[in-house]
């Protein structure tokens, strides 16, 4: 499975990280490189694979009160823009529920 | 309506999220209630804060059982949460957890009437639990989006249906049902108003008697049971055009505008998402703790449809499909008093407190009038000062012949505006109806007397003229006269050959 | 010595050493003034604690108050934590001080911290060499002589290949023996709290400290704290005791002065009364493809939350779109960017079932070889840390052979096995370290073993 430049920039949309047009060539290279390596699990006999034993206890679970975590700082120390407690960001280019 | 519509037919599955009545969020303790400041209620694990990490509400977990419980579905003992990626502001960690491979519950089933006036049984596909994104507000500070994550976090369950809906009537029945359902077994408000109950759509359209599935598009942006029905008809018939003519459906994500009453294609770039799921490393696998399995069982209440039938097997309630008609939909007798588990625990307190059982009775009064105060004033029936116990005693007099039901009507309306004793009142208001024979006769003998015409006309046969004369006597009698044994007396009369 | 001498003492060291950008550049943030203030809280405290007014570093992927929490990314540039670790509060309610965050590959991802955007650590023994990674400031700054202990945290090894890179002592505990709340995830199946020490003791109590149940994570195992400290009166009579000596640690293309390094520290143990039993553990070779498909796969989704929407760096552009993308391109560094790619791929559709499924698969059997060998009766297993010295500057340009630097350690990461290092020698005089691994939530032979190899060479581990 060779990954193309097309599949580079796929995925770097998904990932919403701008690739300029001339970093595209390197990266395909490497990520072919290091998928090449990969390929010796796909001859990997794995029926006798089992979960390992620790990932096997349950999830705690917490009781339906507070109080929450505290900050020890306001929001605003840290977010980049806010206004009247909301986060603001730039308008959506759609108004829709996801952006892809 | 034209005819590519009649060679086709909609199938239809619903998504639906409900949040549930938790204190407190699905991953966190901030509270999950609503109409704080935006992002008061945040803290850095719902803020998605470096470093921070999820941690499960055991309430989360026990509404969504009994959720999956009440829609009779295969709980899953071991479940799995999975990472849902997409990049949204309201989505903080750029991720949703939620539910993909392994979900909480499977295979359930939710009796609807269908369109046929029979009932349908849409299958559930799965119920499994995840948490809610915080809210973009658009148009509150120009070129900039405002993000409120109070919302982020809290606890939802989505139900998904199987593609078993076969037109806006089913799917709005199914909402109606669904709603009922989840009020019944008190996880949560359920309002789509609210947005605590939110319903995506899958429709698509195929010739009939065809067994695949036609190309769907997914329906969103319906915040009422009307809008996803009319959003559902206005696509289904664009479906229905485009392959009459040849086309073919593209799969694509509608959005519903109901200013416009149009459904139009959501401006996404791309055609489907591509979310790569993966079993969320944070959290282990979901197992559910034998108590909660055994007390979801031991304290299931009776759910409406099976208290509907029963309202109707021990009561003799009308229990039939809605009528549909200009006017909308017509709700049965039985649908009205199990709209809410209050009403129908009420309705179900007069029946016990009755000394003559008359659960008609009880019905009618409740329809009739104390539904009417309660819409009229935006109350429950509970909140009337006409007890279960007070309305008991009214069809209690009614049914002994004490009170006409025009003077109950008058008493109920003294009992509703102060409370009160329903004897004590009838007495006091002078609407106790006369019964006693000899009071009775004397009216009629005073009566036939003051109207010797019509008497003698009655008497010798005229037996249309029973009706006034029985008026006179209710007259006479301001009244309170028992028209029923006025009418014997009356006709006694005849037969006895006058005087 | 009081708290302050001690925190006035480290912070004499680091001026000393050259801590800073001038210099090691091992410590990223400190302050004086409040490290001092600390302190003197800490003397006025009726009970001292275990730690009483010992200074120490976490790594800059640890949330503290105060101090800036970077990661080592430009993203974070002067992002300061609004809540602590569980793992810093432990140690401050335990006595301890902190008096600075330590320099790292960004985000974790590296193997000689040349990944940082605040420029590369060095190593104090050879400061043209790296002191290795991702925690190379936290082991430079020990080996430095600034703090006996400091915490940094392990993905595919990156406090005990530093460890050994700088000969100090550095130890990965089992998977969810330490909270990871308030640590910055990378891969959060992989992620371990680990710590650093001067010596093995140092680490021992920093363990103690830190480890045990938090309610904040749920992978955080509910189990009591072991006493890995009472393991140090156990060393002299090691009979009955089994070391595993894995073939596969071993291979034909080792550098035989680390292999003979290694044997030697076996040979001490031998000569106390320990059986050396050789082993086979025979997924090895796969680690490395399989962790660089699961870290950077869950990588690439802990990365998400870096938008530019909450905290962190911003970076404007024409809407929201191009206000993610200049952002993240603009603040992470080329090698973030390389296995969030990769990680992102992986992860798609169409590919989820041939790598990440297949790859969490075969780590079921990397996992599988651990179980099976001390279900045999071995104890602990002991293996060269690193397949090489820590490396000059520059010298692993390929990505991938950098990742070749995780070679016997990663395995450990895998299965969620307690490893450590500890220094065993040199060679060219370079530190060299050896590993032991022991079994799920058996520290204490693993450190039964630290203690005994420690104690047995003696200054020779330095020279």
């Amino acid at each position: 499975m060779a990954v193309t430049r097309d599949d580079v920039k796929h995925i770097a949309a998904l990932a919403r990280l701008a690739i300029p047009e001339e970093r595209v060539p390197e990266l395909v290279a490497q990520l072919n490189g290091i998928l090449a390596h990969m390929d010796v699990l796909r001859d990997v006999d794995v029926s006798a694979a089992a979960p390992p034993a620790f990932g096997s206890a349950p999830t705690p679970l917490r009781r339906d009160e507070g109080p929450p975590i505290q900050l020890a700082a306001p929001r605003e120390s840290f977010a980049p823009s806010m206004r009247d407690g909301f986060f603001l960001v730039p308008r959506l280019a759609t108004h829709e529920s996801e952006d892809e | 309506m034209s005819a590519a519509t009649h060679e086709f037919e909609m199938v239809v599955g619903l998504e639906v999220h409900v949040q549930l009545k938790t204190r407190t969020k699905a991953f966190c303790s901030c509270s999950a209630g609503y109409g704080a400041p935006p992002n008061e209620n945040t803290c850095p694990v719902c803020l998605a804060l470096p470093g921070t990490l999820p941690v499960l509400n055991e309430q989360a977990v026990r509404l969504a059982l009994r959720a999956a419980s009440a829609l009779g579905c295969t709980l899953n003992e071991r479940s799995v949460f999975a990472r849902k990626n997409y990049f949204y502001p309201d989505l903080p960690k750029g991720f949703q957890i939620s539910q993909y491979d392994k979900p909480l519950a499977e295979r359930g089933k939710l009796e609807i009437w269908g369109a046929n006036g029979g009932t349908q049984a849409i299958g559930i596909t799965r119920v499994h639990l995840e948490e809610d994104s915080g809210k973009s507000v658009h148009d509150r500070y120009p070129g900039v989006t405002a993000i409120d994550l109070n919302r982020a976090g809290v606890p939802l369950i989505e139900i998904v249906s199987e593609p078993d809906l076969r037109s806006p009537f089913e799917a709005g029945e199914y909402l109606r049902e669904l709603k009922l359902l989840l009020e019944y077994v008190d996880v949560s408000d359920a309002n789509m108003e609210e947005g605590s109950l939110r319903v995506d759509a899958n429709v698509s359209a195929r010739r009939r008697g065809e067994r695949t599935l036609g190309t769907k598009t997914e329906v969103k942006n319906m915040n009422s049971i009307s809008g996803v029905q009319q959003a559902l008809d206005i696509e289904y018939r664009r479906q229905c055009a485009v392959l009459a003519a040849g086309g073919r459906v593209e799969q694509q994500t509608m959005l519903w505008d109901a200013a416009k009453q149009e459904v139009r294609p959501a401006r996404s770039k791309e055609g489907s998402h591509d979310y790569r799921y993966f079993p969320e490393p944070d959290l282990l696998p979901l197992v559910i703790p034998k108590e909660f399995l055994d007390a979801t069982r031991s304290q299931m209440r009776e759910l409406p449809r099976a208290k509907r039938a029963r309202f109707k097997g021990d009561y003799g309630i009308d229990d039939s499909a809605p009528g549909v008609s200009d006017s909308g939909r017509g709700a049965s007798d039985a649908e009205l008093l199990t709209a809410t588990r209050e009403r129908a625990h009420y309705f179900e307190a007069v029946v016990q407190a009755q000394k003559h059982g008359d659960p008609k009775a009880a019905a009618n009064w409740m329809i009739t009038e104390l539904l009417a105060w309660a819409n009229a004033n935006g109350a429950r029936v509970s909140d009337s000062k006409v007890t279960p116990a007070l309305l008991a005693q009214l069809t209690d007099l009614v049914h002994e012949g004490a009170l006409s039901h025009t003077a109950a009507k008058k008493v109920f309306a003294v009992l509703s505006a102060s409370g009160g004793d329903p004897r004590a009142i009838a007495e006091r208001e002078g609407l106790i109806q006369e019964r006693d024979a000899g009071a009775l006769a004397r009216w009629v003998d005073e009566v036939l007397a003051e109207n010797p015409a019509e008497a003698a006309r009655y008497l010798g046969g005229e037996a249309k003229l029973q009706g006034v004369l029985v008026g006179l006597v209710m007259k006479k009698s301001k009244g309170r006269a028992d028209p029923k044994q006025v009418n014997q007396l009356l006709s006694g009369r005849v037969s006895r050959g006058g005087g | 010595m009081t708290a302050v001498e001690r925190v006035a003492e480290s912070f004499r060291r680091m001026d000393d050493v050259k801590a800073g950008k001038d210099g090691l550049n091992c410590v990223l943030w400190s302050d004086r003034d409040a490290s001092l203030e600390a302190a003197r809280e800490r003397d006025a405290r009726v009970a001292a604690g275990p730690l009483a007014g010992v200074p120490y570093m976490v790594k800059d992927n640890f949330a503290t108050l105060g101090l800036p929490t970077t990661c080592g990314s430009h993203i974070l540039r002067g992002y300061v934590s609004p809540y602590a670790a569980t793992c810093v509060s432990r140690l401050d309610a335990a006595g301890g001080v902190l008096v600075g965050k330590t320099n790292c590959d960004e985000f974790a991802m590296g193997s000689s911290n040349e990944y940082s955007a605040y420029g590369p650590a060095k190593n104090p023994i050879d400061p043209s060499r790296v002191p290795g990674g991702s925690s190379g400031g936290s082991a430079a700054a020990v080996a430095s002589g600034i703090v006996r202990i400091a915490l940094g945290s392990e993905t595919g090894g990156s406090v005990r290949q530093p460890a050994a890179f700088c000969g100090v002592v550095g130890v990965k505990p089992t998977y969810g023996r330490v909270s990871r709340f308030g640590l910055v995830a990378f891969a959060s199946s992989l992620d371990h709290v680990a710590m650093f020490g001067r010596e093995v003791d140092d680490a021992a109590l920093a363990l103690e400290i830190v480890a045990g149940r938090d309610p904040l994570d749920s992978t955080s195992v509910d189990v009591p704290v072991p006493a890995v400290r009472a393991e140090r009166g156990r060393t002299k009579d090691l009979t009955g005791l089994v070391i595993g000596r894995p073939r596969e640690y071993f291979p034909e293309h080792l550098d035989p002065r680390i292999a003979a390094l290694c044997d030697r520290a076996l040979e001490r143990l031998a000569s106390r009364g320990a059986e050396v039993r050789a082993v086979s553990l025979p997924h090895t070779a796969l680690a490395i493809p399989v962790y660089y498909i699961v870290a950077p796969a869950e990588a690439s989704s802990n990365l998400a939350r870096f938008d530019g929407v909450r905290y962190g760096l911003r970076l404007e552009g024409e809407g929201l779109r191009a206000m993610y993308e200049a952002t993240r391109s603009g603040g992470f560094g080329p090698e973030v960017t390389r296995r969030i790619l990769l990680g992102t791929y992986v992860l798609s559709a169409g590919y989820y079932d041939a790598y990440y499924k297949r790859a969490q698969e075969v780590r079921s059997l990397i996992a599988a070889d651990f179980r099976a060998a001390f279900a045999a009766g071995v104890h602990a297993l002991f293996t060269p840390t690193t397949p090489t010295p820590a490396f000059k500057f520059g010298a692993k340009a390929d990505p991938y052979e950098m990742y070749m630097n995780d070679i016997f350690t990663a395995t450990a990461n895998l299965a969620g096995v307690p490893a450590m290092s500890v220094p065993v020698g040199r060679v060219d005089g370079l530190p060299v370290g050896g590993q032991i691994i022991a079994n799920h939530l058996d520290e204490p032979a693993m450190f039964r073993v630290a203690y005994a190899v420690e104690d047995a060479l003696g200054a020779e581990a330095h020279a």
